[in-house]
């Protein structure tokens, strides 16, 4: 077992050090996903109802593999989702995931995507819904190595806060080693919008409901690309959304 | 239905009404016209109860009830419809859901039950068809991409869905074409020419009231109703502008 980090290092600088130790000694190594070339695989990852929850996967997308990978983030004291991907030639990754907490809670989702080779794609979308006191992260890296031509990826982050003591940290970092690639991002934070606020209590919506509503919209197409059962994310999502609205 | 007395309302400690007084009894439309800048939309938001515009003196009654103590959503509940001259959007929000949450929260309100989805989208559709709107429409986030025809059109099938006893519309007509002037129109005369319903119609111009006849006509200026008369007051504003007759 590895000594426990400290907030000293990159990746855990807004972790919640306690919530974390009080895992740690149990914390089962980072679990491997291997996806096989032109293999795919798709993957919902729920919340527990325990008060920390800490997922840690390394995954190696060999050429022309493709994941995507749906992630809700929920943890009433600290979640934590940490996502090491490797993609070979014409890999395809995609992460589309959801911070949503009030009170105290610390939601952090910390990701690196190495693109090792060429003409590989990655697409990362992350939504933060925080109240309360609580704080919502991505620490994303997406590192393209020099022979990776025509890599393609995209980091998509937007967080809404819906309290004065909440608060987001939207870091996307990009290492680019190659001359011919495309990556985006973009990060916005804001707060719900007061004319649709007032326009949805016009027609009769009780606060409560216009916020879970329009927040609701700001999450919901996150589980679009869902092939089959989405195993009840979007509702998990939605009651998480209404107990913070 | 409507009793305004003596209202006073500021919009960012910016005097807007100034002592403005209207009567809109049951089973009448009345139209609101004056200029830009009379305070025509501060009156309709202050109706609504839009925070930010506050009301320093008078009272408003609705059906006997003080309207200045409910809030946004029980002013809706109570049966006022407020239409918007810029409808606003809101992506990642379908219509169907958002009207329908809209109403059964304004029916959960009255005691009644909720309708399922099936029953509302019978009745979403019915009203769809009597604008002439196509009910996929209303499967797109609201006003999203919608034209300007189209959000008002839109504000219409809201209106029919909502069914309100006291409808305030806001600038209905601006920016519509011949055809979808003469569809808001007639929207407006079957959901709320009723017996038992009132309109308050806030306009710049005369045009829309060719199709809605009006019972009687005010005169806003300065935020304050400075003439009434019946129909063919709007006729005369429109022949002779708002400076000689509001004046």
């Amino acid at each position: 077992m590895t000594a426990l980090p400290t907030r000293k290092l990159e990746a855990f600088r807004y972790a919640d050090i306690d919530a974390l130790a009080s895992v740690w000694s149990e914390l089962a190594e980072p679990e491997i996903i291997d996806i096989a070339a032109q293999q795919k695989l798709q993957q919902i990852w729920l919340p527990s109802d325990q008060e920390v929850q800490i997922r840690r996967v390394e995954m190696i997308l060999h050429a022309g593999a493709s994941a995507n990978i749906f992630a809700l983030n929920t943890a009433s004291h600290y979640g934590r989702i940490e996502l090491d991907v490797s993609l070979h030639e014409g890999a395809d990754f995609s992460l589309h995931a959801a911070n949503i907490g009030g009170e105290l809670s610390n939601l952090e989702i910390v990701t690196i995507v190495r693109h090792l080779e060429p003409s590989a794609t990655s697409r990362q979308v992350i939504r933060s819904v925080l109240g309360g006191k609580a704080v919502g992260s991505y620490l994303g890296k997406v590192a393209v190595a020099r022979d990776a031509q025509h890599s393609d990826s995209v980091q998509s982050i937007k967080a809404m806060l819906l309290d004065r003591g909440a608060s987001a940290n939207a870091k996307p970092e990009l290492e680019i080693y190659a001359d011919d690639v495309k990556c985006a991002h973009g990060a916005t934070v804001g707060e719900l919008d007061r004319d649709q606020l007032f326009y949805a209590a016009a027609r009769g919506l009780d606060p409560a409901g216009a916020r879970a509503l329009l927040l609701g919209g700001f999450v919901g197409d996150l589980w679009d690309g869902i092939e089959g059962d989405d195993l009840g994310i979007a509702e998990l999502a939605r009651a998480a959304l209404k107990r913070i609205a | 239905m409507l009793k305004i007395e003596n209202l006073h309302a500021t919009v960012a400690g910016k005097p807007i009404l100034n002592g403005l007084t209207l009567n809109v009894p049951t089973g009448e439309i009345h139209a609101i016209m004056g200029p830009n800048g009379s305070g025509k939309s501060t009156l309709a938001y202050v109706l609504g109860g839009r925070p930010g515009y506050e009301v320093t003196q008078g009272s408003v009654e609705y059906d006997g009830r003080d309207l200045l103590a409910l809030e946004p959503h029980e002013r809706a509940t109570a049966g006022i419809f407020l239409g918007f001259q810029y409808p606003v959007e809101i992506p990642g929000v379908s219509y169907l859901q958002f009207l329908r949450e809209s109403l059964n929260s304004q029916r959960r309100s009255r005691g009644e039950t909720d309708l399922s989805g099936a029953e509302f989208i019978r009745l979403a559709k019915a009203q769809a068809a009597t604008m002439g709107m196509d009910a996929d429409m209303l499967k797109r986030p609201v006003n999203v991409g919608f034209s300007g025809g189209e959000k008002k059109r839109a504000e219409m099938v809201q209106m029919g869905i909502m069914a309100p006893r006291l409808a305030i519309l806001d600038e209905t007509d601006s920016g519509l074409d011949i055809d979808a002037l003469k569809a808001v129109g007639a929207g407006i005369n079957s959901i709320m020419r009723a017996p038992d319903k009132a309109v308050l119609l806030i306009t710049h111009y005369q045009r829309l009231l060719d199709y809605v006849r009006p019972d009687r006509v005010h005169v806003l200026s300065r935020g304050v109703i400075t003439r009434s008369g019946g129909p063919e007051l709007a006729h005369e504003l429109e022949r002779e502008g708002y400076v000689e007759v509001a004046a």
